[in-house]
């Protein structure tokens, strides 16, 4: 059954079209790899998907759960069940961490007309999540992703994955600005999370972090579509010819 | 829409309705005579029947004050004031002695009611024995002097007070019962000549608190006095006068509201703090003065001065302010370091969205040896208001060893609005060690869109970056009072995103 069918969308940035008539279809269960050069428009999918402002929908459809996504408020969407992992999570200073969390998750939970968790109930979950993802409980004290390193930041992301138990994960250039390392650790957090309840789509440009969450399904795109859809095998392709065989293509 | 944008319409569209406390209370009221002249600073003597010291005081106010001129320094805007064009006193109609709740007015018990003062607090009046059932202690007290218009209308657990040796009255009846204290004090921080709106203060002043904590006494609970303007045309004039003696402790709490109206009412008060050796004055306040509608008409004008001395060695006073209210603020409690050793403090929070302007901050005066100071301002501008942080730390020639530590941080929400540092320091001894720092920040589309994709709504968002933002000044707030500020910060800023 598909969670998210984006049909021929046209997406356009203060006057300048990004996306050309871009179709996508996600079933439940599935992990998604988008891949593409810099500027073939991954991460404004993404964005447009969670519903940030700036960009203007020209044509097209996003279903999710075959409901119209682009007629709800990025809050809406959230509540929902559509989870955004930021390439570079914002700072937030003085929030702290667990207030963060918590503020966010009940306000999902009251949108979706769920009792909203009690303090003790919200830090036995928090604790439980954060030590299957190794966070030390200190880091959830500091002020939301403040002064945290690339690998704790992302790991951040994870973390909230993990507590918002969202139907569809969009990971948006996860790799960017780890180390093999702190990959590695934020990658097996993903992986725990692979349920067939759960879709998710990871946008890289490059195929090493395919290395670690292995894909259902591999999509390229350039210039604002998707040029080939293929399994695990074309990520491999790729890495070894490069994009520019694409690049006529769209 | 871009969020930027958005949150630009939304202020547009404030409405005034986001004012909770704008409701009139229906009474009687006496007033005098519109204007002011000697023959009004006379009747509010009188109607005081204060001594012939305190007349006298006032009027050589009220002669100084004649030859005055508004000052025109700061960074706000308004028309001119017509000064006799406005009330100078307004006092619910008598009743003879208030020695029970049944006494007061109902419509003042209900109007405290509605603004949250409970009247638990308010069952136990001057001069009524507590009954033995009523004795026994509740949870946490706070003593409140009520202050409606000109008048004080009930001052709470005065008997338990006096127990302990702390004198917590209105200021008019402080005159004619300490007079000692009174005379000795009043004035001596904030002299008569001191400023436009002090001395008008001074010649006109018809009521608000006095405290006196003797030597060595921790003031057994928090004092709270909780203002209310509600007659039309009239300016309000409280003065408040603490006085910590040697090794004592007083932690006072302020709030203000007013009904919302289309003119313009000034507010002019003075405080004065005196600490003594080793003694500690933590002054908080909430203000919520009436902020004036979406177009800017009406509000409070708020010209005050608040300063406290730190007469002895060791002594130490806190400011610690919630600004939200108000059409004008014009504001700059500060510290007379004078005591060897002493430590001024001041916390600020100054929120303005609409029309309102903000021109506020501190003085920090090091006058004796080691005497250290600290300023922690943070202003949040929305709408279409101008937020100005102002503030002076001087060392003079004696203030060997004098420290300060400023930091300044401004967040703007939206594009129409402005923030602005104006920073004086003036050292005059080699050895003072001063220290600036200052931001000015907007609340990004970035970090709105972050906490939405999480689920927050775009005001929760930005509920939450504001209360992270003010984290440390709440922080210096008494518990009761930090709930409340939180409240009223979001409150104050609803309306201002989409």
């Amino acid at each position: 059954m598909p969670l998210l069918e984006v049909k021929d969308l046209k997406v356009r940035v203060e006057e300048r079209e990004i996306l050309h008539g871009l179709t996508l279809t996600v079933n439940e269960g599935e992990v998604h790899a988008i891949m593409g050069p810099n500027g073939s428009g991954k991460s404004t999918l993404s964005h447009v998907i969670a519903g940030k402002p700036g960009y203007e929908v020209t044509d097209g459809q996003i279903l999710f759960k075959g409901e119209d996504l682009l007629e709800m408020a990025p809050e809406e969407r959230a509540a929902k069940g559509v989870f955004l992992a930021f390439q570079y999570p914002v700072e937030i200073p003085g929030v702290a961490t667990m207030n963060f969390l918590r503020t966010a998750l009940n306000a999902q939970r009251k949108a979706r007309g769920e009792s909203e968790y009690s303090t003790p109930d919200f830090l036995k979950k928090v604790r439980e999540v954060s030590k299957s993802l190794n966070i030390p409980q200190d880091m959830l004290k500091r002020g939301v992703n403040v002064g945290f390193s690339g690998g704790e930041k992302k790991r951040n992301e994870v973390l909230q994955m993990a507590l918002f138990e969202p139907s569809l994960c969009i990971l948006d250039e996860m790799d960017s600005g780890l180390d093999i390392d702190a990959l590695r650790i934020a990658a097996d957090g993903v992986n725990a999370l692979r349920s067939p309840k759960r879709s998710m789509v990871v946008i890289t440009h490059y195929q090493r972090l395919l290395n670690y969450i292995v894909p259902d399904v591999v999509h390229v795109m350039s210039r604002g579509k998707v040029v080939k859809t293929g399994n695990k095998e074309l990520a491999l392709e790729l890495e070894a010819s490069g994009y520019a065989q694409f690049e006529d293509a769209a | 829409m871009p969020a930027v944008q958005e949150t630009v319409d939304r202020v547009r569209r404030i409405d005034v309705d986001q004012y909770r406390y704008g409701f009139e209370t229906l009474i009687d009221s006496e007033k005098a005579p519109k204007g002011l002249s000697e023959d009004i600073v006379k009747f509010i003597s009188g109607k005081k029947n204060e001594p012939a010291w305190m007349l006298e005081w006032r009027l050589e106010a009220y002669r100084r004050w004649l030859t005055m001129r508004e000052p025109t320094w700061a960074r706000v805007d308004y028309p001119r004031i017509d000064y006799q064009d406005i009330y100078y006193y307004a006092a619910p109609k008598p009743k003879k002695s208030v020695s029970s709740l049944d006494e007061i007015d109902p419509e003042i018990l209900k109007t405290y009611e509605k603004l949250g003062i409970p009247l638990r607090e308010v069952a136990v009046l001057e001069g009524v024995e507590p009954k033995p059932s009523e004795s026994d202690p509740p949870a946490r007290k706070i003593a409140v002097d009520a202050v409606f218009d000109s008048v004080s209308v009930a001052t709470t657990f005065k008997a338990e007070l006096k127990k302990a040796g702390v004198i917590f009255m209105p200021i008019s009846e402080a005159i004619r019962e300490h007079p000692e204290l009174v005379q000795k004090y009043l004035g001596s921080v904030v002299p008569t000549s001191d400023n436009f709106y002090a001395t008008l203060n001074s010649a006109v002043f018809s009521d608000g608190s006095f405290v006196y904590v003797p030597p060595g006494v921790r003031c057994p609970m928090e004092l709270s006095t909780y203002f209310r303007i509600n007659e039309r045309n009239t300016g309000q004039f409280e003065r408040t006068l603490i006085i910590a003696d040697k090794g004592s402790y007083v932690s006072y709490l302020e709030g203000c509201t007013a009904p919302q109206r289309d003119e313009n009412q000034l507010h002019a008060a003075v405080v004065e703090l005196v600490a003594l050796d080793d003694a500690e004055i933590k002054y908080s306040t909430v203000q919520n003065w009436y902020p004036g509608n979406s177009e800017g008409v009406g509000g409070i004008y708020n010209f005050v001065t608040k300063r406290g001395d730190c007469r002895g060695a060791n002594s130490k006073i806190s400011w610690t302010q919630v600004e939200t209210g108000s059409a004008i603020t014009w504001k700059y409690p500060s510290c007379i370091l004078r005591g060897d050793n002493s430590r001024g403090e001041f916390y600020s929070i100054a929120i303005s969205n609409g029309f309102q302007q903000v021109d506020s901050g501190t003085k920090m005066i090091h006058l004796g040896r080691n005497t250290t100071s600290r300023i922690i301002s943070k202003g949040i501008a929305a709408g279409k208001s101008q937020n100005t942080y102002r503030g002076l730390v001087t060392a003079h020639r004696k203030a060997t060893g004098a420290r300060n530590f400023t930091a300044c941080d401004s967040l703007l929400i939206g594009d129409k609005c402005g923030a602005h540092t104006v920073p004086y320091i003036e050292a005059k001894n080699s050895s003072a060690t001063f220290e600036h720092e200052a931001t000015t920040s907007k609340i990004s589309e970035d970090v709105l869109f972050y906490c939405v994709q999480r689920g927050l709504s775009q005001e929760e968002a930005v509920g939450l970056v504001v209360n992270g933002f003010v984290k440390d000044v709440l922080q210096q707030l008494p518990m009761e009072f930090a709930v409340e500020a939180q409240k009223l910060i979001s409150i104050s800023l609803e309306g201002s995103v989409g």
